[in-house]
C-alpha cells in the first residue's frame, strides 16, 4: 500500500495557466497585477492566493491599463513583476509596452491568445502573432516574444521570460494560446535555472548617496532621439544574436519544411512523422522565440528545401516573416485555421501528400 | 560687523543649477518649490520616488533631485501603486495636472484612493490643458473660453467641470483630501502645510493623501500673473472652494 503512495516522479498534472503562474512564483516574481479575462483567468486566481500567502504584492487592478502600468512602476524599482491577459485586453496594454520598451523596463506579460478581432471569442487562436512581434504601441520598439508549445514549456519559458526581461531590460511576452492555457499535461517545476541579474546601476531606490535617476522616454531634441533609437536597436541586434531559439527536426534532407509555433506545432510534428513513413521528405522548424525570429536559419534552409508551409491558427501572420527569410528562393504556403483547434494531423498529412504527388 | 544669516535659499531637493522652464507667472514653480521644501524638512528626499505625469508637469524630474519615473498620460497613480507595492519602505508621490489626474487618469486616481494606497498625490488644477495650448479640460469652468470651447464652456456640448478634492474625499481609502491655492502668501503657507500633511500621512501609513492646488496658467488664460491670481480668487474659488474635505487624522 505504501509502495503505491510513493512518489515516482517530480511531475504534476496541471493546466498551462497554472503552470505559468506557479513558474512565475518559483522564478521569484515579487508583484502580480491583473484584470480577469478568459482564457487566462486561472493565472490571476492562482496568484491572488499564492502571492498573499507568500506576503508578496498582488493587486486586482481596475483595468488592464492600470495593471500593466502597475507592472511598469514595480519594474522601475528593479522588482520582478508581471501581468497576464489575453488578446483584446492586451490591445489595451500597447501604450504601456511602448513606454516600457523606451524606458527599458523588465516587464513580463503573459498573453494567452483567444479569437479576435474585437471581442471575438474564447477559442484558441494565434491571431496576436502580429500584436506581439510587431506591436500596437508607437515608435520603433521590439519586445522579446517566447512561444511555448507544451505545458512543460509554459513553465520553462516563464522562467526564461523573467530572466531575459531583466538581462536585457526589455519587456518580454510569453505568448501562449487558449489551448495551452486550458490543457493539462505533466509538468516538472525545476529550480529557477538562471542567475539573478544585478540591477543596482539603474533601479529606482531613492537617491541616497548618489545623483537622482530618471527613467523617462521624453527626449525633446531630435538628435537625442536618433542616438537613443540607435542604441535601443543595437540592443535588439544583440538579443537576436544571443537569444534566437527554435526547434528543428528532420530538416537536413527535407524538401518541405513545416514552420509552426505554439500548440499547432504539435500536430505539425505528428504529421511529419506520418508523412516520413510514406517516404515524404518533410521537416519541422518550430520558432521558440518569435522575436528574435529564426530568420537566419530559415534563410539557410531555403538553400535546400523546395517549399515552406506555415501552419498557423490565424489568417496567416507568421508567414510574412517566413517569406522575408526565404526571400523568394523557395515556395512559401499557408496551411491555416482562422480560429479554434489547429489544423489536424490528417489535414496536414493530406496537404503533404498532395504537395509530394502522392494522392 | 554683524554676522549674516541666510534665511532663504534654494531647497536641497531642487537639482543644483536647474532652471524652471515654466512660463512667467505660472504657479507650477511655486508648487514645485513647496514640494522640495517639504521633502527637505521631512528629510525624505533620498528615500523618495516621484512619478511624473504628462503635461507641463512632465519636466518635474528635471528640477527635483529625486529618483523619478515618467508615467504615460493618466497612469501616474497606477505606476505609483506598482512602486509602493514593490517597495513599501519608499516614499512614493505623484505630481499631475488636472487633465492627467481627473480626465484621462480618473479611473486610476479614484481606484488608487479606493484601495487606500499609501501614497501622496498632488494635482495642479489650472482649468485647462496648458502644454498643448489651452484646450478645455475636466476642470474648465462653465462659461470659460478655451481653444476648444471658443464661445465658452456650455453644458449642452461639454457637461460639467469636476470637483476633484470632493470626489477623492468620498473614497473610503482616502486619508486626506484638501484643496489649496497659491494666490497669496497666507494661502501659499496653507498649501505647504497641506502638502506636508500629505507626506506625513504616508510616513505614518494612514492611506491615500491628496492635495489639489488651484493654479494659474497666465499664458493660456492670456492674463498677467496678477490678473491670473485675481481670476483664481474671483472665478475659481467660488466653484472650487478651498478647504480640507477629509482628514482621518483630525481627531488623533
Amino acid at each position: 500500500m505504501t509502495e503505491c503512495m510513493e512518489k515516482t516522479s517530480e511531475k504534476v498534472l496541471t493546466k498551462g495557466n497554472y503552470a505559468i503562474a506557479n513558474a512565475a512564483v518559483k522564478a521569484g516574481c515579487e508583484c502580480y497585477f491583473g484584470y480577469p479575462i478568459t482564457p487566462q483567468s486561472e493565472i490571476g486566481e492562482f496568484m491572488s492566493g499564492k502571492m498573499q500567502e507568500l506576503k508578496r504584492a498582488y493587486v486586482s487592478a481596475e483595468s488592464e491599463l492600470a495593471a500593466i502600468n502597475m507592472v511598469l512602476g514595480a519594474c522601475s524599482t528593479g522588482a520582478k513583476a508581471m501581468t497576464s491577459s489575453s488578446s483584446c485586453a492586451v490591445a489595451l496594454m500597447q501604450e504601456a509596452l511602448s513606454y516600457a520598451a523606451a524606458d527599458e523596463l523588465p516587464v513580463v506579460l503573459v498573453s494567452v491568445m483567444r479569437g479576435g478581432p474585437g471581442l471575438g471569442n474564447i477559442y484558441p487562436s494565434q491571431g496576436d502573432y502580429n500584436q506581439s512581434t510587431i506591436g500596437g504601441g508607437d515608435g520603433d520598439y521590439k519586445l522579446i516574444v517566447l512561444a511555448p508549445s507544451t505545458v512543460q514549456e509554459c513553465a520553462d519559458l516563464t522562467y526564461k521570460a523573467f530572466y531575459l526581461a531583466h538581462k536585457y531590460k526589455n519587456p518580454t511576452i510569453l505568448l501562449a494560446d487558449g489551448l495551452l492555457g486550458q490543457m493539462m499535461e505533466p509538468v516538472e517545476f525545476k529550480k529557477y535555472p538562471y542567475p539573478e541579474v544585478d540591477n543596482s546601476d539603474w533601479a529606482l531606490t531613492g537617491a541616497k548617496g548618489r545623483r537622482a535617476r530618471v527613467i523617462r522616454s521624453y527626449a525633446p531634441k531630435a538628435e537625442n532621439q536618433c542616438e537613443f533609437l540607435k542604441r535601443l536597436h543595437a540592443k535588439y541586434d544583440l538579443i537576436a544574436q544571443n537569444e534566437t531559439d527554435w526547434e528543428e527536426i528532420n530538416t537536413e534532407d527535407a524538401d518541405i519544411i513545416l514552420v509552426s509555433f505554439g500548440s499547432p506545432a504539435r500536430n505539425a510534428k505528428s504529421a511529419m512523422r506520418k508523412a516520413r513513413e510514406m517516404g515524404i521528405k518533410v521537416g519541422v522548424l518550430r520558432p521558440i522565440t518569435l522575436f528574435p525570429f529564426p530568420s537566419k536559419r530559415i534563410s539557410e534552409l531555403a538553400n535546400t528545401a523546395k517549399k515552406f508551409i506555415s501552419v498557423e491558427v490565424n489568417m496567416g501572420q507568421m508567414i510574412r516573416d517566413v517569406k522575408l527569410a526565404v526571400n523568394g528562393r523557395a515556395q512559401v504556403e499557408l496551411l491555416n485555421r482562422p480560429v479554434g483547434t489547429p489544423p489536424s494531423v490528417e489535414e496536414i498529412v493530406e496537404k503533404l501528400k498532395k504537395e509530394s504527388g502522392i494522392v | 560687523m554683524a554676522e549674516l544669516t541666510q534665511v532663504f535659499k534654494v531647497p536641497e531637493s531642487i537639482k543644483k543649477g536647474s532652471k524652471f522652464s515654466f512660463c512667467p507667472g505660472c504657479d507650477h514653480g511655486v508648487a514645485v518649490r513647496l514640494v522640495a521644501e517639504v521633502l527637505d524638512e521631512l528629510g525624505i528626499r533620498d528615500n523618495s520616488i516621484l512619478v511624473a505625469s504628462i503635461g507641463c508637469s512632465v519636466t518635474l524630474y528635471d528640477f527635483l533631485e529625486v529618483d523619478s519615473l515618467e508615467a504615460p498620460h493618466g497612469r501616474a497613480l497606477a505606476e505609483a501603486t506598482g512602486i509602493k507595492r514593490a517597495r513599501p519602505d519608499k516614499v512614493v508621490f505623484t505630481y499631475q495636472g488636472d487633465g492627467d489626474f481627473a480626465s484621462i487618469g480618473m479611473a486610476e486616481s479614484l481606484h488608487c484612493a479606493l484601495r487606500g494606497e499609501n501614497v501622496t498625490a498632488i494635482c495642479i488644477n489650472n482649468t485647462t490643458y496648458g502644454m498643448t495650448g489651452g484646450q478645455l479640460g475636466p476642470t474648465t469652468l462653465l462659461g470659460q473660453v478655451t481653444t476648444t470651447s471658443p464661445t465658452g464652456r456650455n453644458i449642452d456640448y461639454y457637461g460639467y467641470p469636476v470637483k476633484i478634492a470632493e470626489h477623492i474625499a468620498l473614497c473610503d481609502g482616502t486619508a486626506y483630501s484638501a484643496r489649496v491655492s497659491l494666490d497669496s502668501v497666507p494661502n501659499i503657507k496653507k498649501a505647504k502645510a497641506a502638502i506636508k500633511k500629505a507626506f506625513e500621512n504616508q510616513l505614518n501609513g494612514v492611506g491615500f493623501s491628496f492635495v489639489e492646488i488651484l493654479s494659474t496658467c497666465p499664458t493660456n488664460w492670456k492674463k498677467t500673473p496678477q490678473q491670473a491670481h485675481a481670476r483664481v480668487r474671483e472665478e475659481m474659488m467660488p466653484v472650487y472652494k478651498l478647504g480640507v474635505y477629509k482628514d482621518i487624522t483630525e481627531n488623533n
